[in-house]
C-alpha cells in the first residue's frame, strides 16, 4: 500500500516538474531552441509574486495574475533581442547566451532579494498543507493535486491552441519552415516572440508552484532546470507536448520510490532513470510519437 | 572564383605549414613555458599559488575549446572529471599512495571514466549534450557525497601533501600544474596537427559535410572527449593541491563551466591561443572586481553574452580574421609564386 501512495504522491510530484518542462518543450518543439536560463526564469516568476505579495496580502494564486502579462513582455522581448539574433548564429550560440542570462538572473536576484531561502507556501494558507486521507495509508494533498490539474489544464490549453487556433497553426507552420511561413505572410519573429512569451510565463506558473510546494532561493534555477530538461527528454525531446507532461511523471515517481528507499536517494533515482532513458535505443519514451508540436524539422536552414 | 575560360596555367603554389610568424611565435611560447618554470625560483611566495591556480585555469579553458571549439559539443559538465580528478587523488593519497603520484593515477582514472561515459552522452548533440554531461557531473557529486569515507557532504582535505613544508610543497604544485598544462596543450597541439585534427576543424565547420566526406566525426568527438575527461581531471587534481581542501558541492560546482565557457569566449572559440588569452584575463578580472560579489558575476555573465552574440570569434579570433596572421602552425597555407587565382586555404585566409 505504501508503494502506491509512493506512486500517488510520484504523480503529482511529476504534475509539477510537467509544468516546468512545458515551456521548455514548447521552445525546443518550435524552435529548436533549449534555454538554459529556464529554471532561473521559473524562479524569477516566483520572486515576482513574492514581491507583489509583500505589499499586497492576497493569495499567490491571485498574486500571480499580474506577472504574467509581465512574465509575457519578458518573454516577448528575451526572444526579440536575445534569442533571435543567437538562433541565427548556429546551434552552439543559444546555448552560450542563454547559460549566460542565467548567471546574470541568478546574481540579480541574489542581489535585489538576498540569498535567503524563502517559501510562499504561509501565504497560501491551508492549500499549501491541507490533504484527502484516502485510506490509513494513501492520502492526496490538495496541492498536489492541484498542480497536477493545472497542469492538465495548461497542457491540454496549450495543445488545443496550437492544433486549433489561427496563431498556433502560424505557430507549427513557422517551426516547419519559416522561410515558407514567411512567404505566405506569417511574420516568423513575431511569431517566434509569442512562443518564448507563453513558455515564460507558463515557466513564472511553475515557479509559483515551487514556492508555495517547498522553498526558493536565487540560486534554485539551475536544478529545476534539470529537472525540467529530464521530463522533457524522459518524454521524448519535445516530439509531443503531452510527453513533457508523461516525462515529469515518470520523473516524479522516480524521484519519490527512489526517496522512499532512502531521503538521499531522491534525486539521485531521478538522474540515473533519466541516463537509463538517454541510454536506451530510442532515446525517449515518446520519440517520433504520434502528432507533436510540428512535425520534426528535417533540416534547418535550406535558406541559409 | 576562378572564371577563366579554357586551359589555365596552373599557379604555382607551395604548401606552407611553417611561416617566419609562427615560427617566431611557437619559439616564443617555448621560450615563456621555460621562462615559467623559473617562476618558483624568481618569485616564490604568494605569487607561485597565484600562478598555480592561472595555470588552472589555462587547462580548463584549453579542455573545453577542445570539446566546444573543435567537436562542437557545448558540455556543461566537466565538472564531473574537475571533482573526480580531486576525489580520486584524495582516495588514492588515503591508500598511501604518494600524493603527487596520485594526482597523476586520479587523471589517468578520469581518462578512462570518461571512455564509457562518451558512449552514453556522444549520441547527443547541442542541448542533449550539455544537459546530459551535466546530469552526469550531478549524478556523479551526489555520490561522492554519500561516501563518509571522502568526507561525505562537508568535504576533505589531502592531509598527506602535510610531509612536505609549505614552500616546497606550492613549488612542487606549481611545477606539476605547470607540466601538466604544458603536456595537455601540447597534446592538443600535436593532436590537430595531425591527420585527425584536419577531420576535426572539418567537424568543427559543418558536421554533416564533413561526414559526407568520409570523416569519421564520431571517432574524432570521442578523441576531444577523453583528452577534456583527462585534462579536466588534471586540473581537478592540480585545483586540489594548490587548494588543499575540497567539498563536493564546490568542486563540482557547475560555476566551473560557467568559467570556461567565458574564458573561452572571450578570448576565442575554435582558436588555439584564445582560451590561453581568456584564462588570463578572466584571472585578472578575478582577482580585481570578485570581491564585488554578485555584480561581478552579473557582469561575467553579460560580458559572455555579448562576446557569443557580437564578438562570436573572441578576441584572439578577431584579431586573427583583421590581421591574416597565424600565429601557431596549426593549418596550411598557400604561398602563391604568382598572383591569384586563389581560394582560401585551409587554415590560413588568402594573405594580404
Amino acid at each position: 500500500m505504501t508503494w502506491i501512495n509512493d506512486i500517488v504522491q510520484g504523480i503529482t510530484l511529476g504534475g509539477f516538474y510537467g509544468l516546468l518542462a512545458c515551456g521548455l518543450a514548447l521552445m525546443f518543439g518550435l524552435m529548436r531552441i533549449i534555454n538554459l536560463a529556464h529554471g532561473d526564469i521559473a524562479v524569477l516568476g516566483a520572486y515576482l509574486v513574492f514581491l507583489l505579495l509583500e505589499h499586497w496580502h492576497v493569495s499567490p494564486f491571485i498574486g500571480i495574475l499580474p506577472v504574467l502579462p509581465v512574465m509575457l513582455l519578458l518573454g516577448y522581448l528575451l526572444q526579440r533581442t536575445m534569442l533571435e539574433r543567437s538562433l541565427r548564429s548556429g546551434l552552439l550560440v543559444p546555448l552560450l547566451t542563454t547559460f549566460g542570462l542565467s548567471i546574470v538572473i541568478q546574481n540579480l536576484l541574489e542581489q535585489g532579494f538576498s540569498p535567503d531561502v524563502r517559501s510562499l507556501g504561509e501565504n497560501a494558507g491551508s492549500i499549501a498543507t491541507s490533504s484527502w486521507q484516502i485510506t490509513s495509508k494513501l492520502s492526496i494533498s490538495t496541492i498536489g493535486a492541484l498542480t497536477l490539474g493545472v497542469a492538465i489544464v495548461i497542457f491540454g490549453s496549450l495543445q488545443w491552441f496550437l492544433s486549433r487556433t489561427q496563431p498556433g497553426r502560424q505557430m507549427r507552420a513557422t517551426a516547419q519552415d519559416p522561410d515558407t511561413a514567411e512567404l505566405v505572410g506569417i511574420d516568423s519573429r513575431a511569431v517566434y516572440g509569442w512562443a518564448t512569451a507563453i513558455a515564460v510565463a507558463i515557466a513564472a506558473v511553475a515557479g509559483m508552484f515551487l514556492a508555495i510546494r517547498s522553498t526558493f532561493f536565487p540560486y534554485a534555477g539551475p536544478d529545476n532546470l534539470i529537472f525540467a530538461f529530464e521530463a522533457v527528454v524522459i518524454g521524448g525531446l519535445g516530439s509531443s507536448l503531452w510527453g513533457a507532461l508523461l516525462g515529469g511523471i515518470v520523473l516524479g515517481v522516480a524521484q519519490t520510490i527512489g526517496g522512499q528507499i532512502n531521503p538521499e536517494y531522491s534525486i539521485l533515482a531521478g538522474h540515473l532513470v533519466f541516463l537509463l532513458v538517454l541510454a536506451s535505443p530510442r532515446g525517449g519514451l515518446l520519440t517520433l510519437g504520434a502528432g507533436g508540436i510540428a512535425r520534426v524539422r528535417s533540416a534547418r536552414g535550406v535558406s541559409a | 572564383m576562378s572564371a577563366a575560360a579554357g586551359p589555365v596555367e596552373a599557379p604555382r603554389a607551395a604548401v606552407q605549414r611553417w611561416t617566419r610568424v609562427s615560427a617566431g611565435f611557437s619559439s616564443g611560447f617555448l621560450g615563456v613555458i621555460a621562462l615559467m618554470a623559473l617562476v618558483p625560483v624568481a618569485l616564490g611566495g604568494n605569487t607561485v599559488q597565484e600562478m598555480t591556480t592561472l595555470l588552472t585555469f589555462v587547462l580548463m579553458a584549453v579542455m573545453w575549446n577542445a570539446l566546444a571549439g573543435y567537436g562542437g559539443l557545448v558540455s556543461v559538465g566537466l565538472q564531473a572529471y574537475i571533482g573526480l580528478g580531486a576525489y580520486a587523488t584524495v582516495w588514492l593519497a588515503s591508500h598511501s599512495v604518494s600524493p603527487y603520484l596520485a594526482m597523476v593515477i586520479a587523471t589517468l582514472f578520469c581518462g578512462a571514466v570518461s571512455v564509457p561515459l562518451s558512449f552514453l552522452v556522444l549520441r547527443f548533440r547541442g542541448a542533449q549534450f550539455a544537459i546530459g554531461t551535466w546530469v552526469v557531473a550531478e549524478a556523479i557529486g551526489i555520490y561522492v557525497s554519500f561516501d563518509s569515507s571522502l568526507g561525505a557532504g562537508t568535504g576533505t582535505s589531502l592531509t598527506q601533501l602535510d610531509a612536505y613544508s609549505q614552500g616546497p610543497r606550492e613549488n612542487y604544485t606549481y611545477w606539476m600544474t605547470l607540466g601538466m598544462t604544458v603536456f595537455f596543450v601540447g597534446a592538443l597541439f600535436v593532436l590537430l596537427r595531425s591527420r585527425l585534427g584536419s577531420s576535426l576543424q572539418a567537424i568543427r565547420d559543418d558536421e554533416e559535410a564533413a561526414a559526407s566526406v568520409g570523416v569519421r566525426v564520431v571517432a574524432g568527438k570521442r578523441v576531444l572527449f577523453i583528452l577534456a575527461g583527462l585534462g579536466c581531471g588534471a586540473a581537478g587534481a592540480m585545483t586540489l593541491a594548490n587548494i588543499l581542501f575540497i567539498e563536493p558541492t564546490s568542486i563540482f560546482s557547475v560555476n566551473y563551466s560557467a568559467y570556461m565557457i567565458f574564458m573561452v569566449l572571450v578570448g576565442g572559440l575554435g582558436t588555439f591561443e584564445g582560451p590561453i588569452i581568456g584564462a588570463i584575463i578572466f584571472y585578472v578580472i578575478q582577482n580585481q572586481f570578485s570581491s564585488n560579489g554578485t555584480w561581478y558575476l552579473v557582469a561575467l555573465g553579460a560580458t559572455a553574452i555579448a562576446f557569443a552574440l557580437f564578438l562570436p570569434r573572441g578576441l584572439w579570433g578577431e584579431l586573427e580574421a583583421r590581421t591574416g596572421i597565424r600565429f601557431m602552425p596549426l593549418g596550411y597555407r598557400l604561398r602563391a609564386s604568382k598572383a591569384p587565382p586563389l581560394r582560401d586555404g585551409a587554415g590560413g585566409g588568402a594573405g594580404p
